[in-house]
C-alpha cells in the first residue's frame, strides 16, 4: 500500500524480522524508513494512513545503530597528518573502508604536528554527512600540539607547544581555522588553559583531556571550564594513584557541574590497556565508555612500516609501535573488532557494547537527537549485525552503503 | 446466547480468536465487500489477538478487506499516550497485521467537538454496512466499553464520563495513580453494539464471575449493561472456568453439554465449521 501522497511522495521502506537497539534494550521492532530518517509507524498509520512500500526481511539480524568513531588517525595506507594533494581522496578512501566495520560517522584525528601542517591539512576537510561515497565526517579531532612533552606517547616532541603567551589566539594561529574542527584533545597543566577550554567550549568544540600529567584537581578545574572528554583512558596519562587519581579520578569524581557526564575513550583492542583495566573503568563509569579504535594509516594493511605524521610506525600483527621502540604509536584495531573485545572482556551486555560505540560518542558530541540511536526522526544509519556482532550491511540515510558478500568479504 | 466455557484464559482466547478468523474466512470478504469487525482494548483480549496475529503471520488469515471498529478512547489523553487505545491497538493489533489503515477506524478522544466525532463514527458503521461481528469485553461492573451502569440501553455512541469502579480497575494502567487515569471517554452505545449483526463478548477471571451472573443469570438491567444482549438474536458468551463461579451449577452444565465448542475448538480452516448449531433458549 502506497504511503499518503499528500505528506510526502517518498517511498517507504519497512525492515523486518529483526531486534533492533531501541530504549537501551533490544526489542522485536521492525524499523520504519523515509528520506533518510528513522519514521515513527503509529504516527504513519493514523495521521497519514500510510504502510510500507517495500519489505525488507532482515533475517532475525540485530540492527544497531551506526558505530561513530571520535578518533581515527587512518587507515589503509591514509594518514590524516599527511600533508599532501590529494588529502582528500584519502578521507573518502577511509570513509569507504570503514563501512565495513560499522562506523557510519568519524572524526579523522590529526597528531601533534608542525603548523604548516594544520594550515595545509585543515581546509581539506568537510563535515559532510555520510552515503554510498563512504562514511560521514563530523569534524576533525585534533590530538595536539598542546600536550605534555613527558606524555607525548608516539607525537614528535619537537611540535609540542604551549599557549601560555596568548592562549587562545596561539592555539587559533596554530591551527590557521577551528571551521571544521570538532574535538581538540590537550593537556590541562598547561598554563592558561581553562581560558582556552571556556573559548573553545563555547564554539562548541568538544575539549578533551589526554597526553597529560595533570592531576586530579586540575582536570577537574578543567571539567569545570567545560572539558567532556578523556582521550584513550590510561594511556598517556599518569596511572591511578590511589592519594592522587590523577585524570582517571574524573570516573568518579564527585566535582561534575550538575547535569554534565564525563566521557572516555578507550581502544578496546586487547593490547593497549588490560582487558581487567577496561572492566575497572567501565564498572567505576558505564554510561562514560566511548570506543575509539585510534586507528592508523597502516590499519587494514600488510604487516610493516607505515607514517604517523612525523613518525614512522611499525606493525606486527596487533601491535602498532614507533620503529625501534617499545612505544604504542596508535592501533590497527577495527570498530567491530573494539566491541566485540569489549563485550567479551568485560561480560557486558550486547546492548551496552553497542552503545558505546553508537550512543555515548553521540551524547559526547551532542548530536544523540539525530545520531547514535535508532529513535524516531534520527538519521537512519544502522548496521545490521549477527549474534557475535559481525556486520552484516551498513546502511547510511536508509541506503545501503555495505554489505558482506558471501565470501566474507 | 451461546455460553462457550473453556478451561482457562488460554484456551479461551485461542477459541474466540479461532471463531473470528472462521467467521471473516466463511464471508470471503473482497474488494467492495468488506468484513467489518468490532473491537475491544483491555487485558482480556490480549490472548485472543495474539492468536490472531500469529493465523495471519501463518498466512491463514488476512485482514486486507476488513474494516474494524473499536468501542471506545480516552477523552483528553493524546493520541500517542502509551495507554491510549490508539497505542494499545497498534501495539497489539494493528502494526503486526495487514489492515489498510483507511480501514481502522478509532474515536478520536480529541476532536474538536466530541459529539460530532461520534455521530460521524455512527455514520461510517452504517457506511461500512452495518458490523458483522461485534466482539467485546464486561467490566467488573457489568458494563460493555464504556457503557457505565445506569446507560441507556438504547444509547448510541456518545461521550460518557466513567464511574469509579472503572477509574479503580483501569488505575493500574497509569502506575497505580488514581489522577492520572482520564475520567472521561466517547464510547460506542449498547444500542450501538446491538444493532451488530453478531456479538462476542469475551469474560475471564474470577474478578468478573459476578458481572457474568448478573449479565446472564439475572434480569434486563440498565445497571448491568451487558444484560442487554439477551435480547440480540445472535450472541455468545466466550469464558475461562473462573468467570462461571458465580454461576448456578444448572447453568454451566447445560452449556457445557454443548458439543458444538468442542468440535469448533479442534477444527481449523478451511473445510470444518460449515454448519454452525445454534442453541436458542
Amino acid at each position: 500500500m502506497p504511503s499518503n501522497k499528500s505528506v510526502s511522495d517518498a517511498p517507504i521502506a519497512q525492515f523486518t524480522n529483526c531486534r533492533l537497539l531501541r530504549g537501551r534494550r533490544l526489542q522485536r521492532e521492525d524499523l520504519w524508513v523515509r528520506e533518510g530518517k528513522i519514521l515513527n509507524p503509529e504516527k504513519l498509520f493514523f495521521d497519514e494512513k500510510g504502510s510500507a512500500d517495500v519489505q525488507l526481511d532482515c533475517k532475525g539480524c540485530i540492527l544497531a545503530p551506526g558505530f561513530i568513531d571520535v578518533q581515527i588517525n587512518g587507515g589503509f595506507g591514509v594518514d590524516f597528518s599527511l600533508a599532501t594533494d590529494d588529502f582528500r581522496s584519502g578521507i573518502d578512501l577511509v570513509g569507504r573502508k570503514i563501512l565495513s566495520h560499522g562506523v557510519t560517522s568519524f572524526c579523522p584525528t590529526l597528531v601533534t604536528s608542525p603548523p604548516s601542517v594544520y594550515h595545509q591539512i585543515l581546509p581539506q576537510i568537510d563535515v559532510r554527512n555520510g552515503g554510498a561515497h563512504g562514511a560521514g565526517v563530523l569534524g576533525a579531532h585534533m590530538e595536539g600540539p598542546f600536550i605534555s612533552k613527558e606524555k607525548k606517547g608516539a607525537h614528535p616532541e619537537h611540535c609540542i607547544r604551549t599557549f601560555e603567551e596568548n592562549a587562545f589566539q596561539d592555539l587559533l594561529a596554530t591551527y590557521g581555522s577551528l571551521d571544521c574542527v570538532r574535538i581538540v584533545t590537550l593537556a590541562p597543566e598547561i598554563k592558561r588553559s581553562s581560558e582556552v577550554i571556556r573559548e573553545l567550549t563555547k564554539r562548541g568544540i568538544c575539549v578533551s583531556l589526554g597526553h597529560s600529567v595533570a592531576n586530579l584537581s586540575q582536570a577537574e578545574e578543567a571539567v569545570q571550564h567545560g572539558a567532556t572528554f578523556i582521550t584513550h583512558l590510561f594511556n598517556a596519562m599518569l596511572p591511578f594513584h590511589h592519594r592522587d587519581p590523577g585524570i582517571v579520578g574524573l570516573l568518579t569524581s564527585d566535582k561534575i557541574p550538575a547535569g554534565r557526564r564525563v566521557f572516555y575513550g578507550m581502544i578496546s583492542d586487547g593490547i593497549h590497556t588490560n582487558p581487567a583495566a577496561l572492566r575497572i573503568a567501565h564498572r567505576a563509569h558505564p554510561k562514560g565508555m566511548v570506543l575509539v579504535t585510534d586507528a592508523i594509516a597502516g590499519m587494514g594493511l600488510a604487516p610493516g612500516r607505515h607514517t604517523l605524521g612525523q613518525q614512522v610506525v611499525e606493525i606486527d600483527g596487533l601491535n602498532t609501535y614507533i620503529a625501534g621502540t617499545k612505544t604504542l604509536s596508535g592501533s590497527v584495531a577495527t570498530m567491530d573488532t573494539c566491541v566485540r573485545h569489549f563485550l567479551e572482556a568485560t561480560g557486558c551486555s550486547v546492548e551496552t557494547a553497542l552503545e558505546a560505540a553508537s550512543l555515548h560518542p553521540a551524547q559526547l558530541l551532542g548530536i544523540e537527537d539525530r545520531k547514535g540511536t535508532l529513535n524516531y526522526d534520527s538519521d537512519a544509519d544502522f548496521l545490521m549485525l549477527d549474534d557475535s556482532l559481525h556486520v552484516q550491511a551498513t546502511y547510511i540515510a536508509g541506503e545501503e552503503v555495505w554489505r558482506r558478500d558471501a565470501l566474507g568479504m | 446466547m451461546r455460553l462457550v466455557i473453556l478451561e482457562d484464559y488460554d484456551q479461551a482466547s485461542e477459541w474466540a480468536a479461532k471463531y473470528i478468523c472462521n467467521r471473516i474466512i466463511q464471508f470471503k470478504p473482497t474488494q467492495g465487500r468488506y468484513f467489518t469487525l468490532g473491537l475491544p482494548t483491555g487485558s482480556t483480549p490480549l490472548g485472543c489477538y495474539k492468536k490472531l496475529i500469529e493465523y495471519h503471520k501463518n498466512g491463514d488469515l488476512s485482514f486486507k478487506y476488513v474494516k474494524t471498529f473499536n468501542m471506545d478512547e480516552y477523552v483528553g489523553l493524546p493520541r500517542n499516550h502509551p495507554e491510549s487505545y490508539h497505542s494499545y491497538m497498534w501495539n497489539n493489533f494493528f502494526k503486526h497485521i495487514d489492515i489498510d489503515p483507511n480501514n481502522a477506524h478509532i474515536l478520536d478522544g480529541n476532536a474538536p467537538d466530541l459529539q460530532v466525532e461520534c455521530d460521524a463514527f455512527e455514520k461510517k458503521i452504517e457506511e461500512a454496512g452495518g458490523i458483522d461481528l461485534f466482539v467485546g469485553g464486561i467490566g467488573p461492573d457489568g458494563h460493555i466499553a464504556f457503557n457505565e451502569p445506569g446507560s441507556s440501553l438504547s444509547s448510541r455512541t456518545r461521550l460518557k464520563t466513567l464511574a469509579m469502579d472503572t477509574i479503580l480497575a483501569n488505575a493500574k494502567y497509569f502506575d497505580g495513580d488514581l489522577s492520572k487515569v482520564p475520567t472521561m471517554a466517547l464510547t460506542v452505545g449498547v444500542g450501538t453494539v446491538m444493532d451488530a449483526r453478531e456479538v462476542m463478548i469475551l469474560i475471564t477471571g474470577a474478578h468478573k464471575a459476578f458481572a457474568l451472573y448478573k449479565a446472564i443469570e439475572e434480569g434486563v438491567n440498565h445497571m448491568w449493561t451487558v444484560s442487554a444482549f439477551q435480547q440480540h438474536p445472535r450472541t455468545i458468551f466466550v469464558c475461562d472456568e473462573d468467570a462461571t463461579l458465580e454461576l448456578r451449577v444448572k447453568t454451566v452444565k447445560y452449556f457445557k453439554g454443548d458439543k458444538t465448542v468442542e468440535a469448533e475448538q479442534n477444527s481449523f480452516l478451511p473445510a470444518v465449521l460449515a454448519q454452525h448449531v445454534w442453541l436458542y433458549i
